[in-house]
């Protein structure tokens, strides 16, 4: 009876909304600090809130963006450099709260996959344009073409 | 009854499918015309059965039949009619019908338009269709059946996320559907001349306007889905790269690719198989698009191993269309010699460009959306690909391809003449360049991005502008001679000029809005005012309000640039779905045209006061705009004279009272 249950409408919503409605960022989080304040809003953006669909912190109004945005924020009043922020949480947390993967080699193929296929397009067609330039070789004769040239260049057919 | 009644159609529609592929096939092969003529009307009728079909559903959720377990897991009696009928594509099963159908109004609009084609080939082109057909109409009875009943009926529906009731995302799916399924044609006509082991300039010609087709409502449906975003979801961003934008980006990337590539089939007879090529991986990317979305793959791989028969049968659709079509191509595209030779520099070398860095644009986007997921299934580590991924590898292969987009229209075809095109493009580079350095001063160094952004929107714009101007002669001679060369342009021509312009536009809103918008966010209560950017943004109040099924509260915002009046009122609510316990934030916008302003409420606070989001974007409605203005010039080139095959009309008289060459 599987087929026949009735699943739950938030997995149908799922199906066809990019990301839930979000407001984020809420006032009493932000930083006296405008400098310290722009660096969080610039690093919010690197990290993924962990339980939302491919949403960043800062865009994200769950319960976890709204930790992670303090937490970001705790760090840079405590004097972290932006590097050393984002080493915290992946240490913490794992390449997963990273929305630019790390550069390892279970993702060589996601950095270096368009350049390969860039480099590797650009060749083929250097290859191809170098070809062209050469004039295409003239179409050989058909069977029957050949019979005929050979009939024409023997005038006096050999005796069978 | 009839319920039951479209049910059937949909089996006999199967059945006509079966028909249409293999009595036409067949003679096709045999040259037997009797044969072939069991097209069109099988492909009439296959649309008839699933229209039928697709009436009898739509007849249920109007009359909100809930003994229907589709109409019962999604529908609700109080919803507003149209979001009872948009609630038919709201999901699953019912958004495959809806695919379906549009696919038999496809192969029912070449049954009825097609009488240019030759017999053999429009047989051929109809059989591979159907195979299309019978491979969807055969997923949705086995797998994903709409018509299946629930008993006993529930006394009303589960309703829908009230975040999808909202006419953008009414209309977002049809639109997007026409593009996906549109590319179904040019999947058809490669495969069809493939099998045929032939393509020539008449071949380019023949697909030509389907693929336009599909492109300019792929592009109304990804214009329609990034504003509902916007203004629906309430975070003041229009794109987000989430896997399911990335789904109707993919074929819309590859699809521009081969509008540009069969451009160069029809004039100049090369670039066949890598057009043939590119046909069937944008029908590919449209079915992975159709897949991803609907088979719940993006919430967890293991989602979507959860219902085996769905997730085997969809991997089979996918391995037997794209498998198979390689594998055709494989053997059949060797035999298909270019005959056009050009150099390097020339409108094929620019066109080639283009295809060089859309496909890898698109192999981009394929693998930040899919190569997660792979790693998530193979069991390796978890990683995300956001935003910041695709600034580091999309963004920069866009710079080359605006770059080029400016000079290649003003190339020749066969061998450019650089020199020439840069002296011509002299005053657009010098603009752009005097404005990507005044905007980057103004802004103090900035945003160099957004700088380099604007640079090249304008870059684009004016190079377009220059082509335009160098094919009507504009002050080379009498303006009536520029006059008649503007009324005598192909619209194909107009169409190039159009979209390309679209992008500079949309560009420019892009960047403009991504680098200097402004936002203000704090606790208000009625009687507080902020300011942002400039202007002064007043809490004038707070009302109740409701809909049909929903209840909430309107607050009132009164905008002004320090004058007496206002300029403008918003009023944004916070809505509250019965049905669901869901709280939506309606956003309110005003925009003249060149900003928006936007406001959004948010949570309420326990000290008193709402949490308010104001922001200031500017050139943001050119974004869509933009969108809008590419999917027009899409239109244009699609009214041109050449492409309505079958129907050829006499090119009238021009004014000058002596008859000229068309262009």
């Amino acid at each position: 009876m599987r087929r026949f249950r009735l699943r739950p409408v938030a997995l149908l919503a799922l199906l066809f909304v990019t990301a839930a409605p979000a407001w984020a960022v809420n006032p009493d989080e932000r930083l006296s600090d405008p400098g310290l304040e722009a660096r969080a809003r610039a690093l919010s953006k690197e990290l993924r809130c962990m339980v939302c669909q491919n949403e960043s912190i800062d865009d994200s109004n769950a319960d976890l963006a709204h930790d992670l945005r303090v937490i970001v924020r705790q760090r840079l009043t405590a004097g972290d450099s932006d590097q050393q922020v984002l080493t915290y949480m992946r240490a913490r947390y794992g390449d997963f709260v990273l929305l630019k993967p790390p550069v390892d080699s279970a993702t060589w193929v996601l950095w270096f996959g368009p350049f390969a296929v860039l480099l590797l397009g650009g060749v083929v067609i250097g290859l191809m344009t170098r070809y062209r330039r050469e004039p295409p070789p003239p179409a050989p004769l058909s069977e029957d073409e050949a019979r005929q040239l050979q009939t024409l260049l023997k005038p006096e057919p050999e005796p069978s | 009854m009839i319920i039951e009644a479209g049910h059937f159609a949909l089996v006999l529609a199967l059945m006509v499918a079966l028909v249409q592929v293999v009595i036409p096939l067949w003679g096709a092969t045999t040259g037997r015309r009797v044969l072939m003529d069991v097209a069109e009307p099988a492909a009439l009728m296959q649309f008839v059965l699933v229209a039928i079909s697709f009436a009898a559903l739509l007849n249920a959720y109007i009359t909100s039949d809930f003994s229907v377990l589709t109409v019962a897991e999604n529908s609700h009696s109080t919803k507003p009619m149209m979001y009872k009928i948009s609630g038919l594509w709201g999901n699953h099963e019912g958004s495959m019908l809806l695919w379906v159908l549009i696919l038999t109004i496809y192969g029912a609009a070449v049954a009825l338009f097609g009488a240019g084609l030759p017999p053999a080939f429009r047989a051929r082109v109809l059989s591979v269709h159907a195979m299309i057909g019978v491979g969807f109409i055969l997923f949705i009875l086995l797998t994903s059946n709409p018509f299946l009943r629930i008993s006993p009926a529930p006394p009303d529906g589960q309703g829908m996320n009230p975040v999808l009731q909202d006419p953008g995302l009414a209309f977002h799916p049809p639109f997007l559907y026409l593009g996906y399924v549109g590319f179904s044609m040019a999947f058809s006509f490669a495969v069809a001349a493939l099998l045929e082991g032939r393509v020539d300039p008449a071949w380019a010609r023949w697909v030509r306007p389907w693929t336009l087709l599909a492109w300019c409502a792929l592009t109304a449906g990804i214009c329609l889905g990034s504003f509902w975003a916007y203004y629906e979801l309430g975070w003041g961003g229009w794109w987000a790269w989430d896997p399911v934008e990335n789904a109707s980006f993919m074929p819309w990337l590859s699809g521009t690719a081969l509008l540009h590539s069969a451009i160069v089939v029809e004039k100049r007879d090369t670039l066949k198989s890598w057009t043939i090529f590119l046909a069937l991986l944008t029908f590919a990317l449209s079915l992975v698009g159709t897949f991803l979305v609907r088979s719940g793959v993006l919430t967890s791989v293991h989602a979507f191993a959860s219902d085996p028969e769905r997730g085997a049968f969809i991997l089979l659709l996918l391995g037997l269309v794209i498998g198979g079509s390689l594998v055709l191509y494989a053997i059949r595209a060797p035999i298909l010699t270019p005959t056009g030779q050009f150099a390097p520099v020339s409108r094929e070398g620019a066109l080639v460009l283009n295809n060089l860095l859309l496909a890898t644009a698109t192999v981009t986007v394929f693998l930040g959306t899919l190569y997660p997921l792979f790693l998530d299934a193979i069991n390796g580590p978890k990683v995300s690909v956001g935003a910041p991924y695709y600034m580091a590898t999309f963004v920069p292969l866009m710079v080359p391809l605006l770059v080029a987009m400016a000079a290649g229209p003003l190339l020749t075809w066969k061998r450019g003449d650089l020199p020439g095109i840069a002296a011509r493009l002299r005053v657009p580079f010098g603009v752009s360049v005097a404005i990507m350095v005044g905007t980057s001063l103004m802004a103090g160094g900035k945003s160099a991005l957004a700088s380099i952004g604007i640079g090249l929107a304008a870059w684009v714009f004016l190079g377009t502008m220059q082509d335009l101007a160098g094919r009507v002669r504009l002050f080379q001679g009498p303006f009536s001679d520029t006059l008649r060369r503007l009324g005598a342009l192909p619209r194909a021509s107009w169409g190039m000029t159009i979209a390309h312009a679209g992008v500079a536009i949309t560009l420019a809103g892009m960047t403009v809005s991504t680098g200097w918008s402004a936002e203000g966010i704090q606790v208000m209560k009625p009687g507080d005012q902020v300011v942002v950017a400039g202007d002064i943004w007043h809490f004038d109040s707070t009302a109740p309000v409701s809909g049909s099924n929903w209840k909430g509260m309107q607050a009132q915002f009164s905008v002004s640039d320090g004058g007496a009046r206002p300029f403008t009122v918003l009023t944004p609510s916070r809505r509250t779905y019965s049905l669901q316990q869901m709280t939506l934030a309606k956003v309110a916008i005003h925009t003249n045209h060149l900003a928006n302003w936007y406001v959004v409420v948010g949570d309420p606070q326990p000290q008193g006061g709402w949490i308010v989001r104001i922001y200031w974007h500017p050139l943001a409605p050119w974004i869509w705009y933009g969108f809008l203005i590419m999917a027009a010039g899409g239109a244009v080139s699609l009214s041109d004279r050449r492409l309505r095959i079958g129907a050829p009309v006499r090119r009238p008289v021009v004014a000058s009272g002596k008859s000229h060459a068309a262009a």
